[in-house]
């Protein structure tokens, strides 16, 4: 053995601070959430017939029953915008938030075998999945836009403005929900299975609970504040007020918004790093 | 100088077992809530003590485990199944934490707990070379780089193209393995994964894991129940047993050890009454000793007729390095009832290279065996060396050690 002190690269510990998150190496690893995307989106529609016009596909259906279920039969108000556009717009942006929390929340319980042989940054998975979802979302967005536009011409009464501008914003906070959110339940899911029949429930009950079928202003003022308090709500609010310029759109909601994808994020940050410590053990 | 690029310090993991927890949330939060108030824990049984699980105990999966590993060492690891060694691993490649110590390592640890860790059968074999290389913690130049080097040495040139699951398993194997041995890390985890592909692979593989060792100076960790594999690759052997470590040291000892302490010695496979087997005595040899082997037995109520015996020398590993029949010098042997007998067989020098020899008799009468064992723990050859021999590597001398001579001549 040497005298002087001895420097090591690595130091295996049976635990680890609470904030020792490692983030260093999910950069490091960057190849890795690259490859993982094109995996995700490479793979999942081999031997299909359609293919990746499948990404077109749904969102369109859903639209489409939307439209008829929710504003031809129930004839829910839509702020005086084409229903069309109001439940796809709605449907493209929560299908992006609900991917990324019910695909985050299976990190652990999906990948426990390739976990168990091989270390790389945990975290690299939730995040590949939200990239991959972010070009799922691009692809519908744009889909949505050429739909904005051909209402456009047809003389619909379309507002887009300014507030266009903060659109990554508001993609980037539902990325962090849906993560925060997906990688809390994902950690708890490695001893309590229950939780991943609840997500799907969960999820759904949660559109129900978000503008995305009927906009904020046909619910009563005393139910105003429950739903400002879901905090996808001004989100959801603020896209459609940006690019078809209708709706109730506060800027203090969106930092509220903000301030609480934070908080997810971290929690679930911090919950994820302890858990994949040992999870091999309790899954 | 060597440099140590391991160090594992008083290393342990315990897995509870039997069920953790409650089993459902409800009552976890219930547990946890009396806990927080000072509460003794509500699901608990009367009379028992609180482990934070109910009907389970701890097991020790590994208990204060120490060594140092230096650069370029090929260290194999053997023991039972269950003893701890793939939870050595994991913990060494990060998989899952240690329950207390610590391991201080150098450089970069690359990990091959199993082969195609990661492939994806729908992704095409470029592809998965890609991710997989990248799951291992390669870059994308590093994968660039050597790709040309993986698809040859996995064979698989003309199916680059195809997806893996039109991949016969074999080339599936290859592939992966390829993958993981061009790792550019310095220290590589590799787990019995060589007990795939055809002889030929395997043979390429233990090829290219000691040139990983000799030749770059790559650290390897090696657990295998192939106790060839670990004499030809490695450097030195440790032995772990029920989460200790006993020993290490070097192959052959740690190997002898571990044989003497896993195996029933001496295995009868069949024992009739024409005679009784008396056991035989160890003994001990120098190397360029003649070998005596004395094999004393009585025999039972009858008279046998033509009696022939074999006798198989074999190293601990089972390997048969020599096999002596009576028929080839001698038409059987007349034995008379209820007398003791020894069969003495002498070997002129056999020059068996240092260590323990197991033997394995048959006794047979003109048409059935009458007597079969195996795994007789049989002789040792020590370790003093030929008179003209200035040191001895007692290790790696292979099986047969003559004496031999060499001049050097000048031609020119």
């Amino acid at each position: 053995m040497t005298d002087q002190p001895e420097t090591w690269d690595l130091i295996i510990e049976p635990k680890r601070g609470l904030l020792d998150l490692h983030l260093a190496d999910l950069y490091r690893y960057r190849d890795l959430v690259l490859l993982f995307v094109r995996r995700d989106f490479v793979a999942v529609y081999k031997q299909t017939i359609l293919g990746p016009l499948w990404y077109l596909i749904q969102p369109l259906l859903t639209t489409i029953t939307f439209t008829v279920i929710f504003g031809n039969i129930a004839q829910l108000p839509t702020d005086g915008l084409p229903q069309f556009l109001f439940y796809m717009s709605g449907t493209v942006i929560w299908t992006y938030f609900a991917d990324c929390l019910t695909k985050t929340s299976n990190t652990f319980v999906n990948n426990a075998q390739l976990f168990g042989k091989v270390y790389f940054p945990r975290l690299a998975v939730p995040v590949s999945i939200l990239l991959s979802n972010l070009i799922t979302f691009a692809i519908q967005f744009t889909f949505f836009l050429a739909f904005m536009g051909f209402f456009a011409l047809t003389g619909a009464d379309l507002r887009p403005n300014w507030w266009i501008l903060i659109s990554p914003l508001l993609v980037f906070m539902m990325a962090g929900l849906g993560l925060g959110f997906g990688i809390i339940i994902s950690s708890l899911t490695t001893k309590y299975r229950d939780l991943r029949f609840l997500v799907q429930f969960g999820v759904q009950l949660l559109m129900y609970a978000t503008p995305v079928i009927y906009p904020v202003s046909s619910i009563p003022a005393r139910f105003q504040p429950l739903i400002q308090a879901n905090p996808m709500t001004p989100i959801v609010e603020a896209f459609r007020y940006a690019f078809l310029g209708a709706g109730s759109f506060n800027p203090m909601n969106l930092l509220y918004s903000f301030g609480f994808m934070v908080v997810v994020v971290i929690i679930g940050v911090v919950i994820f790093n302890r858990v994949e410590a040992t999870f091999m053990d309790t899954v | 100088m060597t440099k140590t690029v391991i160090s594992v310090e008083n290393l342990s993991k315990s897995y509870r077992l039997g069920q953790i927890g409650t089993g459902t949330l409800s009552r976890d939060l219930e547990v946890w809530w009396a806990k927080v108030r000072g509460k003794p824990n509500p699901m608990l049984k009367i009379g028992q003590t609180d482990h934070g699980n109910q009907d389970g105990q701890t097991l020790w999966a590994l208990s204060d485990v120490s060594f140092q590993v230096q650069q370029g060492e090929v260290l194999g690891i053997i023991g039972r199944n269950g003893a701890g060694k793939s939870t050595l691993l994991k913990i060494l490649s990060r998989v899952t934490a240690p329950t207390s110590g610590q391991v201080k390592v150098k450089g970069r640890i690359a990990s091959l707990l199993e082969v195609g860790t990661g492939f994806h059968p729908e992704l095409t074999g470029r592809e998965n070379i890609f991710l997989n290389g990248a799951i291992l913690g390669m870059s994308k130049q590093e994968v660039q780089r050597k790709f040309d080097e993986i698809v040859s040495f996995a064979e698989v040139e003309k199916f680059v193209d195809t997806p893996v699951k039109r991949y016969s398993s074999g080339m599936y194997v290859r592939l992966a393995f390829a993958v993981a041995a061009h790792l550019e890390s310095e220290i590589l985890l590799v787990d019995e994964v060589l007990a795939v592909g055809d002889a030929e692979f395997q043979k390429k593989c233990l090829g290219k894991m000691g040139d990983v060792a000799a030749l770059e100076g790559r650290t390897v960790f090696f657990v295998s129940h192939n106790m060839a594999a670990i004499q030809t690759l490695c450097s030195s052997c440790c032995l772990i047993e029920r989460g200790n470590l006993i020993d290490i040291d070097t192959p052959s000892i740690t190997i002898n050890k571990y044989l003497k302490n896993n195996q029933n010695l001496g295995i009868i496979k069949r024992e009739t009454n024409f005679i009784k087997w008396l056991g035989m005595p160890e003994k001990k040899f120098d190397i360029d000793q003649d070998i005596s082997i004395d094999l004393p037995f009585i025999v039972g109520d009858k008279d046998l007729e033509s009696i022939t015996l074999a006798l198989a020398i074999s190293k601990m590993d089972g390997l048969k390095i020599i096999r002596l029949q009576t028929e080839l010098i001698t038409k059987g042997y007349h034995l008379q009832a209820n007398k003791k007998y020894i069969f003495a067989y002498s070997i002129d020098k056999p020059n068996l290279a240092p260590g323990e020899y197991f033997i394995e008799i048959y006794l047979n009468d003109s048409n059935t065996n009458i007597f079969w064992a195996q795994q007789i723990p049989g002789f040792e050859i020590s370790t003093k060396t030929h008179s003209n021999h200035i040191r001895l590597f007692y290790d790696r001398v292979g099986i047969i050690m003559p004496n031999f001579s060499i001049n050097l001549k000048k031609i020119d």
